[in-house]
């Protein structure tokens, strides 16, 4: 792909800077998309319609309204706060969950920066979002921002663990942190997808990390930094207009990445279900989105089921219960795959 | 309140001063750390309604929780003395409780009647005991829906939501509104009841009791909700004793005490039901699952109070003959009855004009709330909206 553009437009500056934006064109109609859906989704789920007006079909419309009236508003800093690290702040979160789309494969032919240690980079680059959620929460100078930060520091820091050493399983099998390698170590039929390989093993990493992620991006049941009934809005609290619709574009962003690297790492990526029928670069962009968007899906419709846990047992979950499992289960893949050489 | 607030002077002073030393090894001077005074509402979406708790927190464990109530005061008492007559104070019943009106309203009407010693005919009593059951239903299916709310899931407020739109549209087809009724009067009812006022609560049993399987699918048995609520705010039998405390939060501590049954008015002796009370099957006795599995209970019962009673209903006239001024002779009446919250009591003072001398109140969610300080203290955060959410206060109530 890097290639092809720069054999076209002759300058790799520019090839740079065009790949660096592609994301984007992702991200914004996908943030647009899964917040009306999510909406049409719950209202569905409680017996509602959702919205039905804005744009005519089913409210199609309704995000980007929200989207402009957002834009409109006045950019308050409240008076008491770190005026520098409360504008900063919501970029930072931004950054973190955009940078990992650097080095997620789209296709077999799309992928932002080929790096071999791809698997590696991305679990690294999540954690900077926690660095924008502390500033965020602090920054506000409120009481409630400061729970929410402190939580989702606890929470973030506490869950990359078990998600790190469910991902640790498969790269144990593949030899390699490459996500493209990943993905075609899982190509042919269906079952050489990692969630159906040496069984029962990669399937708990499955679950292992499914669980993991959905606390690592805060949804339901471990919504805790933002818990709506106890704190409010948690580190958001304080913020409006723009900014806070770049904390909630970031929250949308990193939904999709978690779901993304499941998808990528036990999900075949953007290997065809059916094995060569309907593969090949342009429908694996097809596969790939549609896998990302069932687990989406999936935290979706976890969000508007489950009530919510609380701190303590948040970490009780965390640290008694994925991790000691993570670790067995690397154990066990490591038997396998010494008992296979 | 009072004690409350000594309390809180000493604990916060004792606490402050000696601030609990942490030390590092290798960190020469100790650390400190201190308690933080965090503010609970008025606006706040977990405090339902306009209640200011005052925590004081180290880190999220809760040290102490000071109420302050006040926010929604309409001077309901004033208002009833010489300002209205007794008919006139109905409306301003109806906006004490009211997310549960009749059942206000019921408590006065029986109280005037007590006080004037006239006896209303059986069909105003049958009527009666549907229209508070009925909102019983629908004052627990608000208090369990927004609950549920509190611990994180939104899906069954809003199931909860769906059914009590039915009560309500009953209500709405009986007396035209939906929320404040004026609909029990002393002596009678405002109206008689539409024609097909029978199926449609028939109709509306049938239609509920599924439900209550699946709101126990949803929520009730939910693990997470089970691990948030079992031993949480568990409340002993003798300290709700002590407390005054009653409906629900009594009955949740394991106390067979309903007024329906131990003191009985209207005419709920010709009825066969049962008194769920707190069993502690989940964690202990008196926690706050206990208090939220008493009021899905309670829920069946008052449906089998409604099976029961909607195939008896007499005919005849919904007024009895009480005159338009109504004066009663100076003598003083105390009335209790079971509101879904728990004991509703009236204190009517006549003087022998048209208006009562003194009504004072005895709301039972003012005495519940006065509980929660109580069981709050080392829990956390989440839990405190976990306790208020299980005492189901009405600020309207709380506040009159």
């Amino acid at each position: 792909m890097k290639e092809f553009l720069i054999s076209i437009l002759q300058n790799e500056i520019l090839v740079y800077a065009l790949m660096a934006f592609v994301p984007l064109l992702w991200i914004v109609p996908f943030a647009l998309f899964a917040v009306w859906w999510e909406r049409k989704i719950s209202a569905h789920m409680q017996d509602r319609l959702g919205p039905m007006r804005t744009g005519g079909w089913h409210g199609w419309a309704q995000t980007i309204a929200d989207i402009l009236k957002l834009m409109q508003k006045e950019d308050i800093v409240p008076a008491a706060a770190d005026k520098k690290l409360f504008v900063l702040a919501p970029f930072v979160v931004f950054v973190g969950s955009y940078a990992a789309y650097a080095v997620i494969p789209f296709s077999a032919a799309y992928v932002g920066s080929e790096i071999n240690i791809g698997l590696f980079y991305l679990i690294a680059i999540s954690s900077l979002v926690v660095i924008g959620l502390l500033m965020a929460g602090w920054a506000s100078n409120n009481k409630w921002s400061l729970f929410g930060a402190m939580r989702s520091a606890a929470q973030v820091v506490s869950y990359e663990i078990p998600i790190a050493l469910a991902l640790l399983a498969v790269v144990m099998i593949v030899g390699s942190f490459d996500l493209q390698e990943i993905n075609r170590a899982q190509s042919g039929p269906i079952w050489n997808w990692f969630v159906f390989q040496k069984f029962p093993f990669l399937f708990i990493a499955t679950m292992l990390y499914f669980v993991a992620s959905l606390a690592e991006v805060n949804r339901t049941p471990f919504d805790i930094p933002e818990a709506e009934s106890e704190l409010v809005a948690g580190y958001h609290t304080e913020y409006s207009g723009m900014k806070f619709a770049l904390l909630f574009l970031a929250e949308y962003a990193n939904m999709f990445v978690v779901s993304i690297i499941g998808a990528t790492i036990f999900f075949g990526g953007w290997n065809s279900p059916f094995g060569e029928f309907m593969s090949g670069p342009i429908w694996g962009v097809f596969w790939f989105i549609s896998k990302g968007m069932m687990f989406v899906f999936v935290q979706i419709w976890l969000r508007w089921t489950l009530p919510r846990l609380r701190v303590d047992q948040l970490m009780y979950v965390g640290w008694k219960v994925l991790i000691p499992f993570s670790f067995v289960n690397i154990i066990g893949v490591g038997f396998w795959v010494m008992m296979g050489r | 309140m009072e004690e409350a607030l000594t309390q809180h002077e000493e604990s916060t002073h004792g606490l402050v001063e000696s601030g609990r030393p942490l030390t590092i090894p290798g960190f020469g001077r100790p650390l400190k750390s201190e308690e933080m005074v965090v503010n609970m509402g008025p606006q706040h979406p977990s405090t339902h309604g306009v209640l200011r708790l005052e925590l004081i927190v180290d880190g999220e464990v809760v040290v102490e929780v000071i109420p302050h109530i006040g926010y929604l005061h309409r001077c309901f008492e004033k208002h009833a003395e010489h300002m209205v007559n007794y008919q006139q104070v109905i409306p301003y019943c109806d906006r004490m409780d009211y997310i549960a009106s009749m059942n206000n309203d019921l408590g006065y009407a029986v109280a005037c009647e007590k006080l004037l010693n006239i006896k209303v005919p059986e069909r105003v009593e049958y009527i009666r005991v549907i229209m508070a059951e009925l909102q019983r239903i629908a004052s627990h299916m608000l208090a369990i829906g927004t609950y549920g709310m509190d611990i994180g899931a939104f899906t069954p407020f809003l199931y909860c939501f769906r059914d009590r739109e039915r009560i309500l549209d009953i209500f709405e087809q009986t007396c035209g509104a939906r929320l404040l009724y004026n609909y029990i009067w002393i002596g009678g009812l405002s109206h008689d009841v539409p024609l097909n006022f029978v199926e449609k609560v028939k109709d509306f049993c049938r239609y509920y009791r599924p439900n209550i399987k699946e709101l126990n699918d949803l929520l009730s048995y939910n693990k997470i909700f089970i691990e948030r609520t079992a031993n949480v705010g568990v409340l002993p039998a003798d300290v709700a004793i002590n407390y005054g405390a009653s409906g629900p939060v009594l009955r949740g501590s394991g106390v067979k005490w309903d007024l329906r049954k131990n003191d009985t008015y209207s005419i709920y002796d010709s009825f066969d039901f049962e008194i769920p009370t707190g069993t502690g099957i989940m964690g202990t006795v008196g926690d706050c699952w206990d208090r939220y599995m008493v009021r899905v209970h309670e829920m069946e019962q008052s449906l089998n109070i409604i099976e029961q009673a909607v195939d008896k209903i007499p005919a005849g006239d919904v007024q009895s003959a009480v005159p338009k001024r109504i004066r009663p002779e100076a003598s003083e009446v105390y009335v209790r009855t079971e509101t879904p919250k728990g004991e509703l009591g009236y204190y009517i003072i006549a003087d022998g004009t048209t208006s009562p001398y003194r009504v004072k109140v005895r709301p039972p969610t003012f005495v519940n709330l006065s509980i929660l300080p109580a069981i709050s203290r080392g829990a956390m955060i989440a839990d405190v909206i976990a306790i208020l959410g299980s005492i189901d206060i009405v600020l309207g109530e709380v506040d009159r």
